[in-house]
């Protein structure tokens, strides 16, 4: 590992982390649904040379609850899908990488590995995809296919939950196994436009993927030819043993929420437990980053009448601090980290104009890219296809 | 006089596409797709359309290898595509039978808001189980409920698109609202989905986005006429397609709709040329280029449902007669001949007059170009469709990738804007209001 091989991702969501940052002075409520906007923010987060952005997503409105929406009006409402938005933006760029949220709880895998396969297309080689479950019962109630009980906090260790949850991570394991399977299902040659013999393609070269699984069984090949990268950039957030194994199984990065760098020590110690050593393991941190960053937030929790609460530690100070916090904890074994900025675009601009020069002149992060795709950011190389050569 | 609505459809994965030219690029890099519809746009084309398929065709039970194969997911290309276009529609097939609702509604709303207002939607279905051995149900649809289905979903789909009202969206951070009480909510109980929750979504600059239709049956024509803007139909000669319009535009009064709300847009093809007589050589060209001496024996299949492998494309016909069993050699294709018996004695006749062999007799039976002749001819055979009400305009579908719309573009756009039949400047900027049909919901 080089030292300048710190990697930063930016996570956006909606006005940004802070429930009301909607309601901040520096935010643009009314523009949340334009396509200006999401540009916007991921050119300035290409501008500090990041590795790439995630998109959040699910398949029901924002809610505070683990189950159900909870009817509130005061914070952001609503988003697009998170695909499409990635899309939308990658003509417009041409380095950084471009990571959507996609469920698999409620989605074909064949339609999500056709939808990133050609992601990566459209943007040379920087698709990603955060693959995520969906325990809520009022989200299977959007498509009335399966019951699902929900989750409530209070039981989150009654049997069935438990159940619940390994079932959820076995089938995104199976959804992320079909995809690869897909991605693969072309042979990087299989095109050969052969006159003599009339052929356009080398039927050889493609593959039925054959997937049986408890949840679905998908035959193959892909509607799309192996994507640039090969394989995008397989990403998940994890909090606990199991989604740490879903990802270890099947994910390139791992996004974790230690509070400190003595848990973040044991959570990769935990995750590199299930013997996943290429895995590339990201800590989350939302951040309010500047001289006012304590006040900023200050003003944000009153007018959302509490403290921000988060599944990851809240960095609040300024770049340097920020940079002091992530060089230190990044000794416990992180490879990188991905910011959540409290207010868009404000935090995502200390960050790259902020943080991002500090962390260059400590020598830890480029000073231009390097690579032109994803993988290539990270230092990953693009993978051989599983069929080549089985013919 | 009527205005011309044009299309431009991208080149498809059947052999009317010709991969052997030397200007024939790739059909899967961005580049490609980008160069299209900036070529359409440029032409002030009304939308670019692109095709759908979720399985690879195969034929005796093997992947076909001889046309142009592998293409991307059209909802995430048209979102890259807004990004290099401004005022060209984008409209999508999506089948309603491997799809839910709830995503494809938040799709296209989503392609909505981020092109502006230009995303369409040709709305098709399939029954069969070889699709549907990609995805979690199988091959679940019977082919009778083909049209329920589609009808249902879209639907549904405009039910979650109505979910939330034009001013839900409040975002007012001095009152602390960002959204309506109750915004998104919605509810569809039906035979084919019963859902409910919240949609997230706000509404679209369309509200609905453009919905096309293609299918030619009777319940194709009725679903037409109850609810799309427009058919993407295949009645291509002048005759035929004035049956099939004056068919669906006498429908649409049963269903209170107006002749004007559905555009009629049959698919074409063309080739040009300085001379009428220079496009037909460029026209018979084309037409050996789509038609390989593999590709020949392979059409001929399709009617004879048969393994003719062994036949030679230059020598005549089989003597044998097609099987006309239920089982067909193609998969994931619909079966192109209703009596192949009756078809299979008419080409054997014209093999027979006009001493042709296999392959030769395919290129005269299968896939002429609609258009053929000097920009000047095809401008005015064009506007002649379209003032006789044979349609209202085309979805053309060039023979090459990336630049097979560029003599169109440059050659006969131009003679039908000084006709004053098409547009010189766009002057809408959503795709309902090229079509004159923003007014209509």
């Amino acid at each position: 590992m080089s030292a300048a091989s710190l990697h930063l991702a930016v996570a956006l969501d909606g006005a940004g982390w802070h429930p009301a940052a909607w309601r901040d002075p520096a935010a643009l409520p009314k523009d949340l649904f334009t396509a200006a906007y999401w540009a916007g923010l991921v050119t300035e987060a290409e501008h500090g040379l990041l590795d790439f952005v995630t998109i959040e997503d699910s398949l029901a409105l924002q809610s505070t609850r683990l189950e159900g929406p909870d009817g509130r009006v005061d914070q952001v409402r609503g988003r697009f899908d998170a695909a499409l938005v990635a899309s939308r933006i990658a003509p417009l760029t041409s380095r950084i990488g471009l990571v959507p949220t996609i469920t698999t709880t409620h989605t074909e895998p064949f339609h999500v590995a056709s939808a990133l396969a050609t992601l990566d297309y459209v943007s040379g080689g920087r698709a990603g995809w955060r693959a995520q479950v969906s325990g809520r019962s009022t989200e299977a109630a959007h498509f009335g296919r399966r019951d699902i009980p929900g989750l409530r906090l209070e039981s989150l260790d009654d049997p069935e939950t438990v159940r619940l949850i390994r079932e959820l991570f076995d089938e995104a394991a199976d959804a992320v196994e079909v995809v690869r399977r897909l991605w693969d299902s072309w042979e990087d040659d299989a095109v050969i436009r052969d006159v003599p013999t009339g052929r356009f393609i080398d039927r050889d070269r493609l593959h039925y993927i054959d997937f049986e699984g408890s949840r679905f069984s998908v035959k193959g090949p892909s509607i799309v030819p192996r994507p640039p990268q090969g394989q995008p950039l397989v990403t998940a957030l994890a909090h606990a043993r199991v989604p740490y194994e879903f990802a270890a199984r099947s994910a390139d990065v791992v996004y974790i929420t230690p509070h400190d760098a003595e848990q973040a020590r044991a959570i990769v110690e935990e995750v590199r437990g299930f013997g996943n050593d290429v895995l590339k393991i990201f800590a989350d941190l939302v951040v309010y980053v500047g001289e006012d960053a304590r006040e900023r937030k200050a003003r944000l929790d009153e007018l959302d009448g509490a403290d921000h609460a988060s599944d990851a530690a809240i960095f609040t100070g300024t770049p340097g601090e920020l940079a002091d916090l992530i060089l230190d904890w990044r000794r416990a074994g992180l490879d990188g980290f991905r910011l959540r900025p409290a207010v868009l675009p404000a935090d995502l601009g200390a960050i790259t104009r902020g943080l991002v020069p500090e962390l260059q002149r400590r020598g830890v992060f480029r000073t231009a890219y390097e690579a032109a795709t994803l993988r290539g950011h990270l230092g990953l190389p693009r993978p051989a296809g599983r069929y080549a050569g089985s013919r | 006089m009527k205005q011309v609505i044009l299309a431009a459809h991208f080149p498809g994965v059947n052999n009317h596409t010709v991969w052997s030219d030397p200007a024939s690029g790739s059909q899967i890099d961005f580049a490609a797709f980008a160069h299209l519809a900036r070529t359409a746009e440029r032409g002030k084309f009304d939308f670019f359309f692109l095709a759908d398929g979720q399985r690879l065709r195969e034929q005796r039970g093997r992947i076909h290898d001889l046309d142009v194969v592998g293409r991307p997911d059209a909802l995430t290309v048209l979102a890259a595509l807004a990004a290099v276009t401004d005022h060209l529609g984008l409209a999508a097939t999506i089948n309603a039978t491997f799809n839910e609702p709830y995503e494809v509604a938040r799709k296209l709303a989503t392609l909505d808001h981020l092109s502006g207002g230009r995303a369409g939607w040709n709305i098709v279905t399939s029954s069969d189980a070889f699709t549907g051995e990609n995805f979690r149900r199988g091959g679940f649809l019977d082919y009778s409920q083909r049209y329920e289905r589609a009808e249902e979903f879209l639907r549904t789909a405009r039910e979650l698109w109505d979910s939330w009202a034009e001013e839900d969206l409040v975002a007012d951070p001095v009152a602390g609202t960002f959204a309506a009480e109750g915004a998104g909510a919605f509810a569809h109980h039906g035979a084919q989905f019963d859902i409910g929750g919240h949609f997230t979504v706000p509404r679209s600059p369309q509200r609905y986005p453009l919905t096309i239709q293609a299918g030619d049956s009777e319940e194709g024509r009725e679903f037409a006429a109850s609810t799309a803007d427009a058919i993407f139909s295949r009645h291509s000669t002048l005759e035929a397609g004035q049956a099939f319009y004056r068919d669906i535009k006498s429908r649409l009064a049963g269903h209170g709709r107006s002749p004007d709300s559905l555009k009629i847009l049959p698919g074409v093809t063309f080739a040009l040329g300085d001379t009428d007589a220079e496009a037909q050589e460029n026209a018979d060209h084309i037409r050996r280029q789509q038609v390989s001496p593999q590709t020949a024996i392979l059409l001929l299949e399709q009617l004879w449902n048969r393994d003719l492998s062994s036949y030679d494309a230059d020598g005549p016909l089989p003597a044998i007669d097609p099987d006309v069993s239920e089982d067909s050699i193609i998969k994931g294709r619909a079966r192109m001949y209703r009596d192949p018996l009756k078809t299979a004695a008419e080409w054997r006749a014209l093999a027979e007059a006009k001493r042709l062999g296999i392959r030769d007799l395919i290129i005269e039976v299968t896939g002429r170009q609609s258009f053929i002749g000097s920009p000047a001819r095809v401008a005015e055979e064009i506007n002649e469709f379209v003032q006789t009400d044979a349609a209202d305009g085309f979805i053309l579908v060039p023979h090459l990738t990336p630049a097979g719309l560029d003599g169109f573009v440059d050659k006969v756009v131009p003679l039908l804007q000084e006709r004053g039949v098409f547009r010189a400047e766009y002057e809408t900027n959503t795709l309902r209001g090229h079509l004159g049909l923003e007014n209509d919901l």
